[in-house]
């Protein structure tokens, strides 16, 4: 189980990586979105995974009575969906903005903050 | 349970004792700034009121912290856990020397900061929320300095990663479109990077204490070195990305001249330095055998960031831009106390960080006078403020020459402490890009200063005449520009001449980390 989804893990950081290598803003949002699901499964995995064993305590217990799934990963897991997911709802409504002001969606064209043709500081007094 | 439970023993658990009164300092920072950036959210509209509380909030933060750190500097390490719950179940806050030294000193140039800003900032970016990003970035600073956790110290950079978004992107010009995609882009991989390693380090302890994992790592380090190297591969990576060292540091002189230019000092200040403290909790305090056997590998980064930052500044003609590669070469010089890793260099990088902490916030805001008063920031449309104001064309030279690590400034002593910790491993090469570094940015302020400051106009001015057009000191007058400057400048000729101070600090927070017994004695009580 943890080696299916250890594969899976790999193909979506393969693909993030590939798309964040792009020069467009759109494909490189949509790898920063895989990035951030293939990071949530490779924590959801870290915690080792357990099948369906309700994590119930017998009335006479104090702790379960068979080992139940690790609820830790779960919650952190639940913390980087939402830290994720709010980033990339910012970085798309920014790079509309972007896109609207500088008429690109290219990286290599953005160059409003660092202009190609900057003058040189002067050279002598 | 409820019937039960009067027969549980909960010690085993929680704890059952109630927090000193002190201890509560250690939470404090975060709290206060995030009730103040609440308030400040919810009265946004109401633009004369924006800076009061900003600044009332501020002023507490400051006092907070400084509160804190005498109580650490007389007890010790003090720890704090949320929720009763005992470590490593429960998130940790812990205080040692370390942490409540940046985070005292950022409340303070948090403060100047908020200062400067009442006076830069027009109402629009009042009500688009600078107070209330300014005091939630605090929030995150405040926590990842403070906190004794890893996932947390995640959560923290991520709160003051949202908010510096919010504060770059306020005003919405055209450059600042342009700067925010590479920031918001490259700072979210590099935190994503720190995630993975996190996920990691989680699945092969199983804790994400970091008392708890010093221990446990302590434990195997000869067991599975593999492994843990490509964690702390992973990491290194990711602060890298975070404090901006060479070769992913190229958001850095991409975003930070674009924001106002208050916005940009505390940028300055305080976000890289966030960064190189990650480092050196990570590597020095958790993994100091993947630091030993990365040695070498850092100390290269640290050189190539050293040199890059230098000389990235020297071909640059825009004041801002040259202070944004500056802050890099400031970077360089800290990671060379990681790679050197002794107590000694330690201390010279944590005594680093609070130099460049203050320096560069200060360097920034007289920057933004400089705009005020020559009307640019190009050094070739700048000219005569000498004229103009004699007395700042000292401050900047005070705050230039303490930048390139020139004594009687604050910059000299952990350049010293750097050269001598390099010196003693052996490693001549980064005692020597130390140096050169100093150099090249004493010729990158010294040009700043020739142009800007010393000749009598912009370029075309004939030598030896003077177009003064500038509006003298006494217009621009508003005491919210000069008095943070001051305080900033008084604080580098303090650290400068009575260095004695701050030495001990930093060297008790270097042994704190390179020593953790003490760290993991006051998270885990005594054992």
């Amino acid at each position: 189980m943890e080696t299916g989804l250890s594969i899976l893990i790999g193909l979506f950081f393969t693909v993030s990586v590939y798309l964040m290598l792009s020069k467009e803003l759109v494909r490189m949002l949509l790898g920063i979105a895989i990035l951030g699901n293939a990071v949530n499964l490779l924590i959801f995995t870290a915690g080792r995974l357990t099948r369906e064993v309700p994590p119930l305590i017998p009335e006479e217990l104090y702790t379960p009575a068979v080992q139940t799934a690790n609820p830790l990963p779960q919650a952190l897991v639940l913390t980087a969906i939402v830290i994720s997911f709010s980033f990339l709802a910012f970085l798309l409504v920014l790079a509309f903005r972007a896109y609207q002001e500088l008429g690109t969606d290219d990286a290599n064209e953005m160059r409003v903050a660092e202009p190609a043709d900057e003058q040189a500081p002067p050279q002598g007094y | 349970m409820a019937g039960s439970s009067v027969s549980v023993d909960i010690s085993q658990a929680m704890a059952v004792a109630p927090v000193s009164a002190g201890d509560w300092l250690i939470v404090a920072p975060s709290i206060l700034t995030l009730l103040g950036g609440s308030l400040c959210l919810m009265t946004r509209k109401n633009t004369q009121a924006q800076p009061k509380i900003g600044l009332i909030f501020m002023v507490l933060l400051v006092a907070a912290n400084i509160g804190l750190l005498a109580r650490v500097l007389d007890k010790g390490v003090i720890t704090m856990v949320m929720g009763n719950w005992l470590p490593p179940f429960g998130i940790a806050f812990t205080a040692d020397a370390l942490g409540v030294t940046l985070s005292t000193i950022a409340s303070i140039v948090a403060l100047c900061a908020a200062l400067y800003g009442s006076a830069t900032i027009d109402n629009t970016g009042r009500r688009y929320g600078f107070y209330p990003f300014l005091l939630l970035l605090m929030t995150g600073v405040s926590g990842a300095f403070l906190t004794a956790d890893i996932f947390n110290l995640y959560v923290w950079f991520e709160v003051l990663l949202i908010s510096s978004y919010g504060l770059l992107v306020l005003g919405n010009d055209r450059p600042q479109l342009d700067g925010s995609v590479k920031y918001g882009i490259l700072n979210l991989i590099g935190t994503n990077l720190f995630l993975i390693a996190t996920g990691l380090l989680y699945g092969m302890f199983g804790t994400l204490n970091m008392a708890d994992l010093a221990t446990k790592v302590a434990a195997l380090e000869n067991g599975a070195s593999g492994t843990l190297a490509t964690i702390a591969a992973l990491y290194l990576l990711a602060f890298a990305m975070k404090a901006a060292a060479f070769p992913v540091n190229f958001w850095l002189p991409a975003s930070y001249h674009t924001p106002n230019i208050a916005v940009s000092a505390v940028f300055a200040g305080l976000l890289t330095k966030v960064g190189v403290y990650a480092l050196i909790r990570v590597f020095v305090l958790l993994l100091p055998g993947s630091r030993a056997y990365m040695a070498d590998l850092i100390a290269l980064v640290a050189m190539a960031t050293m040199m890059s930052g230098a000389m990235g500044a020297l071909a640059q003609g825009e004041v801002r831009r040259i202070l944004g590669y500056l802050v890099i070469a400031g970077i360089g010089s800290m990671l060379g106390g990681v790679a050197v890793g002794s107590t000694l260099a330690i201390s010279g990088a944590i005594f680093y960080a609070v130099h460049s902490i203050i320096v560069m916030t200060a360097l920034y805001m007289a920057a933004g006078v400089m705009m005020l008063m020559g009307g640019s920031y190009r050094l070739r449309e700048l000219g005569g403020l000498y004229q103009a104001s004699p007395a700042f064309a000292a401050v900047f030279l005070v705050l230039g020459f303490a930048v390139s690590g020139l004594p009687p400034f604050s910059g000299f002593w952990p350049k010293v402490m750097l050269v001598d910790a390099a010196l003693g491993d052996g490693r001549y090469w980064l005692a020597g890009v130390i140096l050169l570094s100093g150099f090249l940015t004493t010729l990158a302020i010294g040009r700043i200063w020739i142009f800007a400051f010393w000749r009598g106009g912009p370029e075309g001015t004939a030598d030896g005449t003077s177009t003064v057009r500038i509006s003298p000191i006494g217009q621009l007058g508003s005491a919210a520009l000069w008095l943070p400057i001051g305080i900033l400048t008084a604080l580098v000729v303090y650290f400068g001449l009575q260095p004695e101070w701050m030495l001990q600090v930093v060297s008790r927070g270097a042994s704190g980390v390179v020593e953790p017994l003490g760290y993991v004695r006051s998270v885990f009580g005594g054992l």
